[in-house]
């Protein structure tokens, strides 16, 4: 009983100092953001002009669809923007989690469609947000993806897919899993016609959308230190039963393996997607 | 009665049939009541149960299909690339006197078995011996059957490092516009991305008791909810089984099994197959390639279309 007590006590002011180590400022989180990288702070004012790049590490912050958007287009015009997911298996709290995203990120689905220009270049684009429900891909992105696809196809357009998504979206079962053969499936006929498909990658690429889509690119390329891969690392690490690398699944070691064609900071996206825009016959 | 308590309610029955000296009348009995359990059953049946039946050690696996309704069968190793990836048994063979290409997943018998096999897990390797052998029945005219058996791409290091995603990627984009018929057959247990790369195709076929799904239901409660141990639950709600997918539109046949499963009577079922792919074989032979190639775009193109509004 005895014993019980003093650990009782221990285990109170062990709590008690644990917690008073981990108080943070409160600072709210519009005006400084700490980067996960360096744990520098960093103004949100700096880190905005600076594209979302910690100044100090080279860090590259998550981007919203529409900040990506304000980074490589000079116009854009949005296309299929009503589109929106029914919950047709009445899956339990899809509905719910639809609307806490729709909410938060004020967009009907986890993709912008649209035909931009990237300096004086036409291009349809396709800008994923990981932000709602971790980019997943259902009916709506899946459908989205390849209306964008034959457009290009059909006006003659590059495409430029920017992604970002943990994979299929779970809640939507089998019809999310053939939105990777239906994507992959307009891709094919894109490219057979000589459409020119760029695919970005953003941190974090896996499951059903790197197996699909994103992996299809003409030119693949990524941003610093994303993560690219398709099984999950808990689920390699559970079958494995090891520890992974740090760098496992990253941008980098990607490239070093093959599978990406560069690895681009986000400062010079804009200028190295122009370029090679142009050298595909893209208008100036 | 849920479905345990049923069928060993029914091999009660059955061995009481055997033991005992009984009239003819007294058998018939016996005959009726396990016809009207076994009807009981059936309608009982959960999605868990159909899972556990497909996952069956004792199912028939590729290997079977391939040497009861094929003849002459030739396998094929390699994926000229890095290696052979034995959990993919491809090659070529007669189907009704007409060569066929075959690209089967193939779980194993024994563990020993699975071990080598990789427990029907397929490696990047195996994709890309898939993509092989799929352009070589191009270029021949042969047509394709491919044979979904796998609880998903195996989720490895090595495998991570030779690129699974683009393996899988490159499946579904080559098999989206393959110049040749191509017939997917269900056999039990089609998991994820890992499935789906064998799965475009011109008609999809599924056995009554295969489950075709997302994700494996441990893997779907692990990633929804964060917990494996309720995989069962998982299941209930997935819609996975076979009628599931014809309601949908995803599969365009279901082949009737046996009570307990294929793993019973094997003949009823092949015999089947065999009706079902002559005829589909047949009526696509009847097709110009243009004709059945659009036909399959326009198949994947209108899947989901239920989901959504504008």
């Amino acid at each position: 009983m005895d014993l019980f007590k003093i650990r009782q006590e221990k285990l109170t002011l062990f709590h008690k100092n644990r917690k008073k180590e981990t108080i943070k400022k409160e600072i709210p989180s519009h005006v400084i953001e700490t980067c996960e990288s360096c744990h520098t702070n960093v103004s949100v004012k700096e880190l905005k002009s600076n594209h979302f790049v910690c100044p100090e590490c080279g860090y590259h912050f998550k981007i919203d669809a529409h900040e990506r958007i304000s980074l490589l287009c000079d116009e854009f015009k949005e296309v299929d923007k009503k589109f929106i997911t029914k919950n047709i298996e009445n899956f339990p709290e899809y509905d719910k989690k639809l609307e806490i995203s729709q909410k938060r990120t004020k967009l009907n689905e986890a993709v912008i469609c649209g035909i931009g220009k990237i300096g004086d270049v036409s291009c349809a684009m396709a800008m994923m947000d990981s932000g709602f429900m971790m980019g997943s891909m259902g009916s709506v992105v899946g459908e989205k993806i390849t209306r964008l696809v034959e457009l290009a196809d059909k006006k003659k357009y590059p495409l430029l897919i920017s992604c970002t998504s943990g994979g299929a979206r779970m809640q939507e079962g089998i019809l999310s899993l053939v939105q990777m053969a239906k994507t992959s499936a307009a891709i094919k006929r894109f490219s057979e016609n000589g459409g020119l498909y760029i695919s970005l990658l953003t941190h974090p690429t896996t499951g059903g959308v790197s197996a699909s889509f994103a992996m299809l690119g003409d030119i693949i390329l990524a941003e610093p230190n994303c993560l690219v891969g398709f099984a999950g690392k808990r689920v390699i690490e559970n079958t494995i039963k090891e520890k992974l690398p740090e760098n496992f699944q990253k941008a980098e070691f990607m490239l070093e393996k093959g599978f990406i064609d560069r690895i681009v900071p986000r400062k010079e996206l804009k200028e190295t997607l122009i370029k090679i825009l142009k050298m595909h016959g893209g208008h100036s | 009665m849920n479905f345990e308590e049923l069928e060993k309610k029914i091999a009660q029955l059955r061995i009481q049939k055997e033991m005992l000296e009984l009239e003819d009348s007294k058998r018939f009995q016996i005959d009726q009541e396990i016809y009207e359990l076994e009807k009981e059953a059936v309608q009982n049946l959960e999605p868990w149960d159909r899972l556990t039946i497909a996952r069956a050690l004792d199912r028939p696996k590729a290997q079977d299909y391939i040497q009861y309704l094929f003849t002459d069968f030739i396998e094929l190793h390699g994926d000229r690339r890095f290696g052979d990836d034995s959990s993919i048994l491809g090659g070529i063979a007669y189907f009704e006197n007409k060569p066929v290409t075959v690209i089967a997943q193939s779980k194993g018998k024994s563990l020993e078995e699975n071990i080598q096999k990789n427990f029907g897990m397929v490696s990047p390797e195996g994709y890309r011996k898939a993509l092989r052998l799929a352009k070589q029945a191009e270029k021949f005219h042969r047509p394709i059957i491919t044979i979904v058996d796998t609880p998903g791409a195996y989720p490895g290091m090595g495998a991570e490092e030779r690129g699974q995603a683009q393996a899988i990627a490159e499946c579904l984009y080559t098999f989206s516009d393959i110049k040749t018929p191509v017939i997917c057959v269900v056999i039990s247990e089609g998991g994820s991305g890992g499935a789906l790369a064998f799965s475009v195709a011109d008609h999809i076929v599924m056995l009554e008791n295969a489950v075709y799904s997302i994700l494996s239901p441990e893997g779907f409660a692990s990633i929804l909810w964060k917990d494996e141990t309720r995989a069962k639950e998982a299941a209930s709600v997935m819609k996975m089984t076979s009628f599931d997918l014809k309601e949908k539109g995803i599969i365009d046949h279901i082949v009737k099994e046996p009570f307990g499963g294929a793993q019973k009577y094997f003949p009823m079922v092949t015999e089947e197959l065999r009706r079902y792919l002559a005829k589909e074989l047949e009526e696509l032979g009847k097709k110009k390639i243009e004709q059945i190639v659009q036909k399959r775009y326009q198949k994947f193109r209108e899947m989901g279309i239920p989901a959504w509004k504008m």
